[in-house]
């Protein structure tokens, strides 16, 4: 098929791409474009490891075709550093050790930033509905519960449930 | 995963370009929305479009609007549309309640009600719902337009009466005029975020009437009739709700699979159905749990 060019703005800078009708935004932005935090996970919207920020909004890169993202803009981890949330998120994330083997990280800390961008203190039943979508099969969650209520300037024991 | 089918996109900026493209096409074009269905169907190349029609830019299929009594929503709204809209928060909890129900906040913020119903999975959340409202799905071609009740729309699993030149512009529900209030509870096997292993609605009148419809519990969503003519007319109290309980097993066919074993789900729909109108009876009366609130654990 045709090749399409897009343009959009990926982590503040401008992007100018040929594409496939068929070429998934995730494998663009990692294949093409050099962005490896979005990790190729289920690839099917289940896990949360692809996900970036588009338009304000976290989403599944591997759910979205590239000519899709014309005119957008997007966020990936690596573009979230100037952040204040992500920032925030950071530190506490390192200092609860929140993160092992880190696959599921980059989604995480995408949807914390949205999560503290529209309510900036969250009750702990409302950052695990924030991060439910993206799955860590290390550590339990806890501590990235823990860590992104301090973000929030929240207490820190959170386990439990609700 | 590589999409391997090879496929025209388009991106019309009017309705009528877009009914013309389906109309051309027909069976062999698609509709795009949030494409959380669309795209794991291209992947596993379960459909094989020769054009994808990205009707993103069609201005008349976005938004949350209320006419009178009547809500429309149109085809572009999200499940996070919904979620967030001040007016449905004030005037259709029940709708929000069972929107936070459906997948997780990276999902929801692309993926469309309407796109829920036109995947018409047996498990569509936002299906019972509908059905206790009567909703209506308003769905254009080039040949016209028509509405379609709710009740008529599913036609199978994954199967909906909608023609292959036609697109869905909108739902629009109008409540009960008088106060009421309902409950949508949805059995999963976690709580982050699953398919309903089964869904159960309930909508209750303060004249004793009661609306009831159930997901992922047979081949499509459905209001369960029999049940609802056992409960009219009658307070809720132990009685009635155990006769209820026996009823609407004659009225769902839920299977087994990799979710759930059929006993499991037939159990599990009378202790959702006595603790959905339960709920709902509560919240009428001002007590209850809040909407939106976990209510299965």
């Amino acid at each position: 098929m045709k090749k399409r060019n897009i343009q959009f703005d990926l982590n503040n800078e401008k992007i100018s791409i040929e594409v496939e009708p068929s070429d998934v935004l995730m494998d663009v932005l990692r294949g093409k474009l050099g962005i490896k935090s979005p990790k190729a996970g289920c690839d099917r919207g289940d896990c949360g490891a692809c996900t970036v920020i588009m338009n304000g909004k976290t989403v599944r890169s591997c759910l979205i075709l590239a000519v899709e993202a014309h005119g957008s803009g997007i966020m990936t981890l690596e573009g979230a550093g100037s952040n204040k949330w992500t920032k925030k998120l950071q530190k506490k994330f390192h200092e609860k050790n929140s993160f092992q083997c880190g696959f599921c990280a980059p989604g995480v800390i995408l949807s914390a930033t949205e999560l503290l961008e529209k309510n900036p203190r969250p009750a702990a039943h409302e950052i695990k509905e924030a991060i439910a979508g993206n799955l860590c099969r290390c550590t339990g969650y806890e501590p990235i519960v823990e860590a992104i209520a301090e973000a929030a300037g929240g207490k820190t024991q959170v386990t439990g449930r609700k | 995963m590589p999409i391997v089918t090879e496929f025209e996109y388009v991106k019309p900026k009017d309705m009528d370009e877009a009914l013309h493209v389906f109309s051309l096409y027909k069976e062999n074009a698609m509709a795009l929305a949030g494409g959380t269905d669309l795209v794991v169907r291209l992947k596993e190349n379960l459909v094989r479009p020769e054009v994808v029609v990205d009707i993103k830019a069609l201005e008349e299929l976005a938004g949350l609007s209320l006419k009178g009594d009547t809500l429309r929503i149109g085809a572009l709204a999200t499940f996070s549309d919904l979620i967030d809209s001040p007016l449905i928060k004030s005037r259709f909890p029940l709708l929000r309640e069972a929107a936070l129900t459906v997948a997780s906040t990276g999902v929801r913020n692309r993926a469309t009600i309407a796109g829920n119903i036109c995947s018409a999975v047996p498990s569509a959340d936002s299906a019972p719902v509908l059905a206790v409202y009567d909703a209506e799905v308003l769905v254009k071609s080039i040949r016209g337009g028509r509405r379609i009740s709710i009740h008529d729309w599913f036609a199978g699993p994954k199967k909906t009466v909608l023609a292959v030149d036609e697109i869905v512009a909108a739902i629009e529900l109008k409540p009960p005029a008088v106060k009421h209030a309902g409950c949508y509870m949805k059995l999963s096997r976690y709580e982050g975020e699953d398919l309903a292993q089964g869904g159960v609605a309930a909508l209750v009148l303060p004249d004793n009437t009661y609306r009831v419809a159930v997901c992922a519990l047979g081949p499509k969503p459905a209001r369960c009739p029999k049940t609802e003519a056992a409960l009219n007319g009658s307070k809720l109290n132990a009685k009635v709700l155990s006769r209820a309980k026996e009823i609407i097993l004659r009225e769902i066919s839920p299977i087994s699979d990799i979710r759930s074993s059929r006993e499991y789900r037939l159990h599990m729909t009378q202790v959702m159905l006595g603790r959905a109108l339960e709920n709902a009876a509560a919240r009428l009366s001002g007590k209850g749990p809040k909407y939106g609130e976990r209510n299965i654990v």
